[in-house]
């Protein structure tokens, strides 16, 4: 079996490269992906093996990026977009709402549009404006789209493959701040067997309190919970990994045992994904519930300039603290 | 009307005995068929290119079919949403020779994205002229097979189409199917309007980039709604391809010959390889935007009367006429037809059942999703509640 570290990055670009390998109908296109490889350089090399009719480096404009590549889905291939940072996916923003996720609704089934939207999405990189948001609950409040974010290398190298392979359109959201972090990685494993696309994962069991989160939070609530535990307090950490269609079925039985759930993203928690878990939580474990379910989420204001962005983010004191708070209720 | 292709391109008996070769009128627009009926033979023009359209006598009379056609279920379906039968309709009246011409010159592998208004050229791709009406009713949002019939969905987003017209394109480009007669070509519509919106012009800058093989084919009828065309540009819009890198040209969008012959040429170059350009249908739209619209708030009336001097089916029965290709019984079978198939439509957008409930949860994901499954199941189970009770 060939386990190898790699870097989160490193990990999506290996199974993009295996993606290319593996049908000839998909194409990566978007800005600066070709020779400078991304700038993230998620896409680096792929061009120089795959040709510049495989990996495209597109004319600067979003809406053009995702709305050619619904021609190209609607023409056979199966287009996977890069979108250079969270900020910029905006002026794409009609055809991905209007277009993509709503092609096979409106045709009855008779189009697909196979595609894949990455975006590194969230902060904690030190970046000018528009490079650092959260924008998952627009894309998540759309019907037609899907919605996922991987956390470690693992799930970058075989989520991003499974994404490719689905014909629903997906946005693919990428923790940019987490590119450099390594994990192992078994490359060898079938993808048919690997853990499904649209399911929820336990990154850390526990018995004392939930604590859900996905893509660059993940790791701070596992650091969370590692405190706690030096404090007595088990935490189980849920690694949502897919936001639309949300996966609760661990969540609720989770809840059911530990009484206690706090919701963690870095997206401002009005109107929010949190907003929505809290009250399907609610919903379902109404009797089971020791306290209301928190939220530890970015302010309500837009993203802050980089050197107050360590204030802004949910970091592992504010996660504890939560978690204190719905000891206390 | 037979579906399909008429075979214009076939030479046989020509039928212009009483030609010129060039226009008085307007040296920028290209017109083969005068508001008056008259027969231009050949047009250069301002690219260079000599436009000319050979048709059969039979050839005429189809197009003159098709344009009495159109125009009559067109007429049908804004008196069914008078009566209430559809929420809306989008009238093509006074552009049937744009989609028409348009529409006839795309060969059977040629790929159509069309907006809301081109119910002419899905008449010519083949398609029941029943399916816009089931979008307009509100009973589906457009039901046909675009892959089957090469005609995609409609879109009401203005512009949105030409970039996915635009992707398609480049994917011919990339299967290799341009450079031959049996190449693939792509015609994206849109009107005056879609030309300020951010998409088109990013769908201009793409397939110049891509030397994608395609077509963009705007309709410009004057008017955006209400806004006219000086509010979107301040040069003739055919003018904008310079700008871009590819060749624009402007047509008398009335003359159904002219549309014929421009149209047929771009998507030759674009199937040979040649890229894109863009057609400038010079029209004019004769009744409002949409049945909700009352277009005598922005335009007087002078103007619309103008404009019905150079009806696009006038003048072809007026050539018809004058080179006795057709004679009184041909015009009133064709009306005849028209009737028919008129009544044959309202009957059936009369019959169209509503969905059933439960059918709006259907297709939204190819492969479907766990929480809409569940608001299915509760949904059922509200709808259930009813049963044997009064309501």
């Amino acid at each position: 079996m060939a386990t190898e570290t790699l870097t989160l990055g490193k990990a999506l670009n290996t199974g993009l490269r295996r993606a290319l390998e593996s049908d000839p109908k998909v194409v990566i296109m978007g800005e600066d992906v070709g020779k400078l490889g991304g700038v993230f350089r998620i896409t680096d090399g792929l061009q120089k093996d795959f040709g510049d009719q495989r990996v495209i480096d597109t004319p600067l404009a979003e809406s053009g990026i995702i709305g050619t590549a619904v021609g190209l889905a609607i023409r056979g291939y199966r287009p996977v977009c890069e979108i250079q940072f969270d900020g910029f996916v905006y002026p794409a923003y009609d055809q991905i709402v209007s277009q993509v996720a709503k092609m096979h609704y409106r045709s009855r089934g008779k189009l697909r549009i196979p595609m894949v939207i990455r975006i590194p999405f969230g902060g904690g990189i030190g970046a000018v404006e528009h490079h650092s948001e959260s924008p998952e609950a627009y894309f998540a409040h759309t019907a037609g789209l899907k919605v996922v974010s991987c956390a470690n290398p693992q799930d970058a190298y075989v989520m991003i493959q499974q994404a490719i392979a689905s014909d629903d359109p997906i946005v693919f959201l990428e923790p940019k701040r987490r590119y450099w972090e390594k994990g192992a990685v078994d490359l060898d494993a079938p993808l048919a067997d690997a853990y499904p696309l649209h399911a929820a994962r336990v990154a850390r069991p526990g018995t004392d309190a939930t604590v859900l989160a996905y893509g660059p939070m993940v790791r701070t609530c596992l650091d969370a919970a590692t405190a706690a535990a030096e404090d007595g307090r088990e935490l189980e950490v849920i690694d949502l990994r897919t936001l639309s269609p949300l996966d609760l079925g661990a969540v609720y039985e989770s809840v059911k045992r530990t009484g206690r759930a706090v919701v963690v993203h870095e997206a401002p928690s009005n109107v929010g994904l949190g907003a929505e878990i809290a009250a399907r939580i609610t919903e379902e474990c109404f009797y089971s519930l020791e306290s209301p379910v928190l939220r530890v989420t970015g302010f309500d204001t837009p993203y802050p300039a980089a050197r107050v962005e360590e204030e802004y983010l949910p970091d592992l004191d504010r996660v504890l603290d939560a978690v204190d708070r719905t000891f206390g209720w | 009307m037979a579906k399909g292709d008429p075979g214009v391109t076939t030479r046989g008996r020509r039928a212009t005995p009483r030609t010129r070769k060039r226009a008085s009128g307007d040296p920028e627009l290209v017109q083969l068929l005068t508001p008056e009926g008259e027969r231009i033979e050949s047009v250069t023009g301002p690219d260079g290119i000599e436009y000319r359209a050979d048709f059969t006598d039979e050839e005429y009379r189809g197009l003159y079919r098709d344009l009495v056609l159109v125009r009559k279920l067109d007429a049908e379906a804004t008196a069914l949403q008078r009566q209430g039968e559809l929420g809306i309709w989008a009238s093509l009246l006074g552009q049937e020779a744009a989609q028409v011409g348009s529409g006839r010159a795309l060969r059977t592998q040629d790929m159509a994205f069309p907006t809301y208004r081109e119910h002419g050229v899905l008449y010519c791709r083949g398609i029941d002229p029943i399916m816009p009406l089931g979008l307009f009713r509100g009973v589906d949002q457009g039901g046909w097979d675009p892959n089957e019939f090469k005609f995609n969905m409609y879109t009401i987003v203005i512009g949105a189409q030409t970039l996915h017209a635009t992707g398609y394109a480049m994917g011919i480009a990339m299967d290799g199917k341009t450079g031959t007669d049996e190449g693939e070509a792509v015609i994206a519509y849109f009107g005056d309007g879609a030309t300020s919106q951010g998409d088109v012009n990013e769908a201009f800058v793409w397939a110049g980039v891509f030397n994608a093989p395609m077509v963009f084919f705007c309709q410009n009828n004057q008017y955006a709604i209400s806004e006219p065309l000086e509010r979107q540009t301040r040069i003739p819009l055919y003018q904008r391809a310079a700008g871009f890198g590819f060749p624009g040209i402007r047509v008398d969008g009335n003359d159904v010959l002219a549309t014929y012959a421009v149209t047929r040429t771009a998507l030759d170059n674009a199937r040979y390889g040649q890229g894109p350009s863009l057609i400038e249908a010079y029209t004019y739209r004769m009744g409002a935007h949409t049945t909700s619209d009352d277009p005598t708030r922005y335009r007087i009336a002078s103007e619309v009367e103008a404009w019905q001097a150079k009806d696009p089916i006038a003048r072809m029965k007026a050539f018809l006429t004058n080179q006795q290709l057709a004679d009184a019984d041909f015009f009133a079978e064709v009306d005849e037809q028209a009737r028919r198939e008129s009544v044959h439509l309202r009957e059936r957008v009369l019959a169209m059942p509503n969905p059933e409930p439960d059918t709006l949860f259907d297709h939204v994901y190819p492969n479907g999703s766990p929480l809409l499954d569940q608001q299915r199941e509760q949904f059922s189970r509200y709808l259930e509640s009813f049963e044997g009770s009064a309501h």
